[in-house]
């Protein structure tokens, strides 16, 4: 289904590291860092996979009310965020887990957001990681406007490491059909802005293949907003930090936006209400099997020589406690009070909803000595705030 | 004192918002070196830079999706939608992100983004240039909507939408932006959230709002003729509503008029009549009644004055209220 020209042809794109786990040279890009920091990006990405992992099953079982996979893209999610400055602040969807892992975001947040206990409860600022945005590709704009913030503070081109800062906002490939995010191409091109457009095209957006969003590969779109694009091998952790470290350093030196296309594949589902057997097949899933980002890192640091058994054995062992200990955690979310939710409406409270909120409150109330019927959910009496 | 538009009174009252907080900025179509389509922006890119004063792409969404951005850095960035009409592409970003945003975070990030929109009709304009969409915004949680009717009003209220940790969508009357007063910028204004009674009487109280207040004090006078004593409420805030000071009136005039532009279905007027209903229910020796535009999509200018609520539907209405 794909030719030439198309969104999906086999074109060449910037690869450091091959399936089978040779390294490779690339003219314009490289990896310089040691076997060490490979066999950290190895345990982010095994943790990733375990996490991924844990909230599938806990889907399953009823506790979690959704989950969206990151399985097969944990290359592109963790070579992107550990080549993130210690300022650089991040616009993600609502998938990127392995990001979220790097910028040492509480995993139990994610789940909590897919538990249905909140939206999103992490400290964004602090995180330096945005809440998840689920409407696709509305983040891009927020990306570019927060850009256009950095640029106004005068944290662009500096030269000062320690003040220059970047933004990077990740969308998939079906966002890129999105008014928003052309729209946000456009206005960071225009105002010069310091973000990288990280686009991790995994072939599918739910069941509409890359064909239906483009006719050409979607790095190529860069060029007609007037900046650089690239495609990197998404599957490749070294690719990608590779990739996003020079359109960091690009944006932070006050060089303009950029477009990553990290070519990769969705493994799993959609999300977990998803049934992808619906429409694609199985021949595909194999063929990006043999692709798989963290087994050719195991099979390079096994060649190298740097990582032996007993190190692949302890991030297993390690992610497998993580896991048990997220899933413990998961468990015990507290459900949240729905009249807490009438405070966050306003940053200064509005007297109609205060009555609003009395009044449910004392409709509660009358529930304190009602007898608890079998089969009958009902509102919780107990709330202790501040009404 | 100086004797101002409200086209005027509004760029004061942007001026002094911009010179008052360095993280204030302007963005929107046109409103750099042009000052906008109707030049409420004159001369503020010119006297604060382009850093401040932003000329956007021709995109609403990217307008107010870069805002979002922009808060999120700590700026109060103040969005101009060129006309009523156009605020549609930018509805998702303001219904979806802009309102909710403090509330996702639980509070912890706030959203202090004004957006100014020019709404109403009466101008002699094409399609897409006279619509009065304020029952959205209205509807949606976690906006703010106020609308100002008069010269003092736009000076003070700007000022205060600015300095809001809210979003507010900042309604403005573009048939009234030539109509001039004095505005004294020494007073000390009302909250930005309270209605105001503009003209007292005892018959019939008229609840407006921006350019329909003027309408209901012309018929407020036009009335006197005829007997009737009518109170004129100049609501200022669409959402939340005053409803102090509209209770406090029907309780004294027991009948209520609600009259906007807008169309009827769902309008203002619904919510008002129903929290009239609610809260003053012993005291109607009416039902409320509400003038409004019709339920058609705004007509070609050639009829929009049919279309538009004008003296005689006011009284019109009035005395319907008066024979119950």
């Amino acid at each position: 289904m794909s030719d030439a020209s198309g969104a999906s042809g086999d074109i060449e794109l910037v690869q450091l590291l091959t399936p089978e786990g040779e390294r490779v040279e690339h003219p314009e890009y490289s990896f310089k860092g040691d076997d060490d920091q490979i066999k950290g990006f190895y345990r982010d990405m095994v943790l990733t996979r375990r996490v991924d992992t844990e909230a599938t099953a806990l889907q399953r079982q009823g506790e979690l009310g959704l989950w969206a996979s990151s399985l097969g893209q944990e290359a592109a999610q963790v070579g992107s965020g550990r080549a993130l400055g210690k300022r650089d602040f991040v616009f993600p969807t609502y998938r990127e887990h392995g990001v979220a892992w790097c910028l040492g975001v509480d995993m139990v947040h994610l789940l909590g957001l897919f538990r249905g206990v909140d939206l999103g409860g992490w400290d964004s600022q602090q995180c330096r990681f945005h809440l998840y945005t689920i409407v696709i590709g509305a983040q891009a704009l927020h990306a570019t406007g927060y850009a256009m913030g950095v640029e106004r503070d005068g944290l662009v081109g500096t030269g000062d490491p320690e003040r220059d800062m970047a933004v990077v906002g990740y969308f998939g490939d079906g966002a890129t059909s999105q008014g928003d995010v052309n729209e946000a191409f456009i206005f960071a091109s225009s105002y010069n802005a310091p973000i990288v457009f990280f686009c991790q095209n995994n072939q599918w957006a739910i069941s509409e293949p890359i064909e239906r969003q483009s006719r050409i590969p979607l790095y190529r779109r860069a060029s007609g907003f007037g900046f650089p694009g690239v495609r990197v091998d998404g599957n490749d952790v070294l690719a990608v930090y590779a990739a996003t470290t020079a359109a960091l350093e690009r944006a932070r030196t006050g060089s303009g936006p950029s477009l990553i296309e990290a070519y990769t594949y969705r493994m799993g589902a959609h999300t977990t209400s998803d049934d992808p057997t619906k429409y694609r097949l199985a021949d595909e899933l194999e063929h990006w099997r043999l692709k798989d980002p963290i087994e050719r890192v195991k099979a390079y640091l096994t060649r190298s020589g740097s990582g032996d058994e007993a190190f692949f054995a302890d991030v297993e062992a390690e992610a497998t406690d993580y896991a048990a200990d997220l899933r413990t955690r998961c468990l015990a979310l507290p459900d949240p009070h729905l009249l807490e939710f009438f405070d966050y409406v306003y940053a200064e409270q509005v007297p109609h909803l205060e009555e609003q909120k009395a009044s449910y409150a004392e409709y509660l109330a009358t529930f304190e000595d009602a007898e608890p019927v079998e089969g009958l959910r009902r509102p919780q009496p107990s709330y202790a705030g501040d009404i | 004192m100086t004797m101002l538009t409200m086209a005027k009174a509004l760029n004061a009252g942007l001026r002094r918002a911009l010179e008052a907080d360095p993280k204030v900025v302007i963005a929107g179509e046109d409103v750099g070196k042009l000052g906008g389509v109707f030049r409420v922006t004159e001369g503020l890119q010119k006297d604060f830079g382009e850093h401040r004063v932003i000329d956007s792409p021709l995109a609403e969404s990217g307008i107010v999706g870069t805002a979002v951005g922009m808060a999120l850095r700590g700026y109060r960035p103040v969005c101009e939608i060129q006309f009523d009409g156009f605020v549609y592409p930018a509805f998702d970003q303001i219904v979806s992100q802009v309102s909710r945003l403090y509330y996702r975070s639980r509070g912890l990030l706030k959203m202090p983004i004004v957006i100014r929109i020019p709404y109403g009709g009466g101008i002699g304009a094409v399609e897409h240039h006279s619509e009065s969409p304020e029952a959205y915004f209205c509807h949606t949680a976690g906006l703010k909507v106020v609308t100002c009717s008069n010269p003092v009003d736009a000076y003070w209220m700007i000022q205060q939408a600015v300095a809001s940790d809210d979003p507010i969508i900042f309604f403005e009357p573009k048939r009234r932006y030539h109509e001039r007063t004095e505005v004294d910028e020494s007073a000390t204004p009302a909250p930005l959230h309270s209605a105001r009674v503009v003209r007292s009487g005892t018959d019939v109280t008229l609840m407006a709002y921006g350019p329909m207040v003027k309408t209901c004090l012309d018929a407020a006078e036009a009335a006197i003729e005829e007997g009737h004593e009518l109170e004129v409420i100049d609501l200022r805030t669409l959402s939340p509503l005053d409803m102090a000071v509209v209770v406090e009136s029907v309780q004294k005039t027991g009948r209520a008029v609600t009259v906007h532009e807008a169309q009827l279905n769902l309008g203002l007027g619904a919510e008002l009549a129903a929290r009239i209903t609610e809260q003053c229910f012993y005291s109607l020796e009416a039902p409320v009644l509400r003038v409004a535009g019709f339920d058609i999509p705004y007509p070609p200018s050639r009829v929009e004055e049919e279309y538009l609520p004008d003296l005689d539907r006011v009284l019109d209405m009035v005395d319907r209220s008066l024979a119950y």
